[in-house]
Order: structure tokens, then C-alpha cells, then sequence
């Protein structure tokens, strides 16, 4: 599914070179469950964002599906982002102006897909997540937890076969940070990839792979029987 | 993207902050309301100044004496050329579709009756002048044929020289005495008012051999020649050049349609109109940059969205257009708004201040909310290209 080979990232600020990606290679199957752990600063985001088509590597290839993207048009990454990868954040991201059910709409909305075709899947998701009874409250009614759970609806709807979460818990409660995290993974049991960025190693552990970044490189990378 | 969801896009953000995209169009729309309302004004005066001109009707040729070169210099002050004579006069008369000729001599000069005195404007005419100008006799007769070389003297008094000097009295009979001459009234003139300035009731009409002898003038001031309607004003031009070129040798005259002349009249008028607009649209400018500058403040504070919205697989064109859309959107309510204002206005000018003519052309108000829309796009060009060019990656850090 995801193939990461000689990733290397670096950001130049003023005349000081920053290797945020030193030689990744990494090898993901559909299905699999990561967790990615390591200090602030490690590149852990860089990684994701590279993942989520978000970012470019310097250089190295990233093999998504069987095919690289890593030449791939900024049009044609978009396209790609829409369809195949779902993002949760650690600070949601949910349009303050815009009701949960539309928050929710927003990528069937930039795919163009009809509304009377919309609804159905909405609702669908709406129930999944338990957040029906919110559908049209606004961001700003909601509480953490609810919030976190309308962005996992949102990054779910298109029926991604990916699903990046940076520190989805790390602005939550313990107890509502349980709770999208037995959502994620009830996700990940039906069958999508799921790589999680977090600094809880509770967490961290519950995953079936575990990856550890030091200074940009990977330095663990261990499957658990 | 759906045009109801692009406009839902959009349109949230416009109502979320309210009175900031208020305040936005209305600039705007004051901006559309003075051109509007000062072009406006300016058509009104085009339409009056011109009505005001054709109440003597259109179809009519001027001749006078004097041949104005391009640069305006009549070379008739050399005095080489040959006035225009009675009998040049005459010789129109036989021209094709000519209906009439009005041979033109204007002074001033002392009227006496009824023993009352007032000085008015003499004009020496044939009697051909109410046809040829549209005028209206109200009593009695106008000058009749006579012979042109040597008319009786009787004289038709304008409506305002009658009421100074004969009041509720009957005119018609009377003696009066102009420039020392005797005349009788035979007719008197309905009002017409006041006309570009001139004021033809406050005039005495004698025939024409009559007043060229008064003012001791050579030759006349002007011939007025009035065709068919049916005819075209060039044909009708080549005729009176031809006849008079023919009898005086050469061209020593100047001919000038009533079409030339609004044509003339219609282009400086156009230029006012368009300047008043221009003024208006100075306001215009300054609404505009009100729209970039709540723009650019948009777009930096939705950063995170605009992350957001590229994380979720949208094209840069797409975030490109979202912005633009807003632009247009607060361009299009201020025109919409300023519309209203300037219509509004100009309605409100025309109860308040009747004379002053107002008129708002259609083609105006189309050119006004389309000129909105214009702004609001190029307002949001840079603020919606720095939305569309943000990188995700910084953009989705920002909150
Ligand atoms: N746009 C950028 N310009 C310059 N340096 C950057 C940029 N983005 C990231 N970096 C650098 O790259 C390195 C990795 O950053 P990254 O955000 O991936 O770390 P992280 O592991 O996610 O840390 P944290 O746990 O604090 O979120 C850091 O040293 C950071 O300063
Ligand atoms: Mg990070």
C-alpha cells in the first residue's frame, strides 16, 4: 500500500540546513495499524504530512498503491488527498461557521458529488461516530471529544484507504481521548490503514506496529505477535 | 464544486462577519451611488439641453454669410465676399424638398404703443418664420406674403411685448412705432419661453427689406432654410451650395445643419456626463481598496481553514475561486446597494428639486452593478492568488 524508499526531507532556513527526514524507508501493507512515537521534533509531523501528499521530499520515492506519486501534479495530489487519505488533527479543524452534518460534507462538496446523494452518507457517518443527535450544532456547541469525533467523520467519508491522525488525542481529556481512539481503531478493524502520531506511550503501545523517529531517521520498527 | 455549495461557502463567511462585509460594501455602493446619481444628472442635462434645441424642430439648414474655414476664421472679414441678399433667399426657394426659407436680420431697438415704451429684440423675418421654427400665431395673422422687396409695414408682436405694452388691451389695428418707423400690428406670437437663452416673446417681428433698411445693413445675418422631413440633410445641403455658389461665384457662405449641431452639442454633452462619472468614480477606488484590504485580513485569519480545505483535497483554483467568490459577492451587494442609493436619489432630487432634469438610462444601471462586480473581482485577485498559493503544510500549522 504505502512504500517509502530514501525519503529525505530538508528545510533550509536562512543558510542552516534541517534534515527532517534522513533516509526513511518504510513499508506499509492495507490494514496495518502504526503507531509512530520519538521526542518533539523528531519529524514525526514531516513524515505524516509527506504520507498525506501534503508535503514533497527533497528527495527519495514514495510509491502509493503500486504507483509514485512523488512526481505527481499538484492537481492530480489533490485529487489523490481527497479520495485516498483522511487527516485528523490535533486541533480538529472544523469551520467554525459551518454546522457538524456540513463539516462532515465539506470533501463531498470539493468532489462535486450531488446533495441528494450526499445525505445518505452523512447520516451514514453521522451514526457510526454517534454524533447524529449533533449534526447541526456548530463546532463551537460541541466538546472536545464530539469535535474529534465530527473530524474523523470528515477525514471517513470519502472512504479513504488511509487514515493520518497527529496527536488526534493530544487536546482531549483521558476519557474522551479513549473514546476516539475506540473509534480509530473500530475503523482500523473494518479494514482502513491507520497510522497514528502521538506522544502517549499507552497509546502508542496499543498498536500492532510501532515506529520510533530520532533526529529524522527511523530508529525502531518493530510488529508485536 | 456545486454552485449552491460555493455560494453556501461563501455566503456563511459574508453573514458570519456581518457588519465587517457591511461596512465593506458599503463602500462600495457609495461609491456606485455617486456615479450613478452624478451621471445621472449629466444624462438629465444631455436630454434638456437637446429637447431644448430641437423645440424648433430639426429639419433645418442655417446659412450664413462668410466662409469658416477649419480653423474657425470666418475669411468673410476681409470683406471680399458678397452678403446674402434677398434675392439669394428667393433662389432657395426652388431648391428640392426646401418647404421654406426664412431670410434672418436681428437687432435691437426702441418699441413704442399704446403709449408705453420697451426695448426688444427686432427680428426682420419673411413669413415663412412659424413653420420654419414651430412657432404658434395667437391672434390675429402672421407677416403675410407681400412683396419681398418692398413690404407694407406691419409687424407681429412676441407675447411678452404685447403684455408690456398693451396689457389685457387688444393689439390688433394698432400703430406702434419701431426704430421710428410706424408699423401695424396685424398678429401676436403665443409664448414659447425662454429658449437656450433667447427669449423670442420678448421680440418684434417686421418684414425682412424693412429691418435691413432700419439697421442700415448690407446683406442679412442668416437664411433658414426648412426641408421635407422625408429628405436627407446632405441632398439638401448639395441643392444650397450649388444655387449659391451659382449666383455668388464662389463658396463665401457657410451652411450648418441642426443635425451637425446636435451632433456637436451631443458629443460635448457626452463628454460632461462622462466626466461627472469619472468623478463618482474616485469614490469607486476607494471602496475597492476596502475590499482588498478586508480580503487580505479574510485570508489571514482563515489560514488554518485554507489548510484545512487543501488537506481535504481541494485545488488550488478551487481555494482561488472560494476567495474571488467573496470579492464578487461584497462587490456585487455594494453595487446592488449603491444602485438603489443613486436610483433612489435621483428620484429624491427630482421631487425636491424639479427643474434640475434627471434621467437614469438603463444601459447606466446595467454598466453600474457590472462595474461592481468588475471591482470586487480585481479587488480580490491578490488576496484570493495569496489563499491559493498558501503552502498546506504552513497553512494548517497556523492556529
Ligand atoms: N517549515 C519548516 N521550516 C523549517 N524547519 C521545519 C519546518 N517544518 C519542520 N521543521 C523542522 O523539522 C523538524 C521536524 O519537525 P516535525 O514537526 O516533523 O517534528 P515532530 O516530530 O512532529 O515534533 P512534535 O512532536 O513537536 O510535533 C524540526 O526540527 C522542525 O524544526
Ligand atoms: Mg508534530
Amino acid at each position: 500500500m504505502i512504500r517509502l524508499e530514501e525519503i529525505d526531507r530538508v528545510f533550509e532556513v536562512g543558510d542552516q540546513r534541517v534534515h527532517a527526514l534522513n533516509d526513511i524507508n518504510l513499508h506499509v501493507e492495507p490494514g496495518e495499524y502504526l503507531s509512530i512515537m520519538g521526542p518533539s521534533g523528531s519529524g514525526k509531523s514531516t513524515l505524516l504530512n509527506v504520507l498525506g501528499l501534503l508535503d514533497r521530499p527533497t528527495s527519495g520515492h514514495y510509491f502509493l498503491s503500486g504507483s509514485d506519486v512523488t512526481s505527481l501534479s499538484e492537481d492530480a495530489l489533490a485529487r489523490t488527498r481527497r479520495s485516498d487519505i483522511g487527516f485528523v488533527f490535533q486541533f480538529f479543524h472544523l469551520v467554525p461557521r459551518l454546522t457538524a452534518a456540513e463539516n462532515i460534507e465539506l470533501p463531498l462538496m470539493l468532489d462535486g458529488i450531488a446533495p441528494a446523494e450526499r445525505k445518505p452518507r452523512v447520516d451514514e457517518v453521522l451514526d457510526a461516530l454517534d454524533i447524529r443527535d449533533r449534526a447541526h450544532h456548530r463546532p463551537d456547541q460541541l466538546s472536545g471529544g464530539q469535535r474529534q469525533r465530527v473530524a474523523i467523520a470528515r477525514a471517513t467519508i470519502m472512504k479513504p484507504a488511509i487514515l493520518l491522525a497527529d496527536e488526534p488525542t493530544g487536546n482531549l481529556d483521558q476519557a474522551s481521548g479513549k473514546e476516539v481512539i475506540d473509534t480509530l481503531e473500530r475503523l482500523n478493524a473494518s479494514g482502513i490503514t491507520l497510522l497514528i502520531v502521538t506522544h502517549d506511550q499507552q497509546l502508542g503501545d496499543r498498536a500492532r506496529r510501532y515506529v520510533k523517529m530520532v533526529d529524522g531517521c527511523i530508529v525502531t520498527d518493530q510488529t508485536r505477535g | 464544486m456545486h454552485t449552491r455549495d460555493f455560494i453556501r461557502l461563501t455566503g456563511s463567511s459574508i453573514i458570519m462577519h456581518r457588519l465587517r462585509s457591511f461596512l465593506t460594501s458599503l463602500g462600495i455602493a457609495i461609491g456606485i451611488a455617486a456615479v450613478v446619481l452624478l451621471t445621472s444628472i449629466g444624462e438629465g442635462i444631455h436630454q434638456f439641453v437637446l429637447a431644448e434645441f430641437s423645440q424648433f424642430g430639426t429639419n433645418i439648414v442655417a446659412i450664413n454669410p462668410g466662409r469658416v474655414t477649419t480653423h474657425g476664421v470666418a475669411v468673410g472679414v476681409f470683406g471680399t465676399d458678397r452678403p446674402l441678399a434677398m434675392a439669394d433667399a428667393d433662389a432657395l426657394v426652388r431648391i428640392p424638398h426646401v418647404r421654406a426659407v426664412v431670410p434672418v436680420v436681428q437687432g435691437n431697438s426702441e418699441v413704442d404703443g399704446n403709449n408705453r415704451q420697451r426695448r426688444a429684440t427686432v427680428y426682420g423675418v419673411g413669413p415663412e418664420m412659424p413653420t420654419t421654427f414651430s412657432l404658434t400665431v395667437a391672434a390675429g395673422t402672421f407677416l403675410p406674403l407681400d412683396n419681398p422687396d418692398a413690404p407694407r409695414a406691419l409687424a407681429v408682436l412676441g407675447s411678452k411685448v404685447r403684455d408690456e405694452l398693451f396689457g389685457n388691451a387688444n393689439p390688433l389695428g394698432n400703430r406702434i412705432r419701431v426704430g421710428g418707423d410706424r408699423y401695424r400690428v396685424v398678429g401676436t406670437m403665443e409664448s414659447k419661453g425662454q429658449v437656450l437663452g433667447v427669449d423670442l416673446d420678448d421680440s418684434v417681428f417686421i418684414p425682412t427689406a424693412r429691418a435691413l433698411d432700419m439697421f442700415n445693413r448690407e446683406g442679412l445675418m442668416e437664411i433658414d432654410v426648412l426641408y421635407r422631413e422625408s429628405a436627407s440633410a446632405s441632398e439638401v445641403v448639395a441643392g444650397i451650395k450649388r444655387v449659391l455658389t451659382a449666383r455668388h461665384g464662389k463658396e463665401d457662405f457657410t451652411i450648418t445643419t441642426q443635425e451637425q449641431m446636435l451632433d456637436v452639442l451631443g458629443n460635448v454633452l457626452d463628454i460632461l456626463t462622462f466626466a461627472v462619472g469619472a468623478l463618482g468614480s474616485i469614490s469607486l477606488l476607494v471602496g475597492s481598496v476596502g475590499i482588498v484590504t478586508i480580503m487580505t485580513i479574510s485570508v489571514t485569519e482563515r489560514t488554518g481553514e485554507i489548510g484545512l480545505l487543501r488537506a481535504l483535497g481541494s485545488t488550488r483554483q478551487q481555494i482561488l475561486k472560494l476567495f474571488l467568490g467573496e470579492a464578487v459577492i461584497l462587490g456585487a451587494l455594494g453595487g446592488i446597494a449603491g444602485l438603489l442609493l443613486g436610483v433612489g436619489g435621483a428620484q429624491m432630487l427630482t421631487l425636491a428639486v424639479p427643474a434640475l432634469p434627471v434621467h437614469t438610462p438603463v444601459s447606466y444601471v446595467v454598466f453600474a452593478v457590472i462595474l461592481a462586480v468588475v471591482i470586487g473581482l480585481i479587488a480580490g485577485v491578490m488576496p484570493a492568488r495569496r489563499a491559493a498559493t498558501m503552502d498546506p503544510v504552513e497553512a494548517l500549522r497556523a492556529e
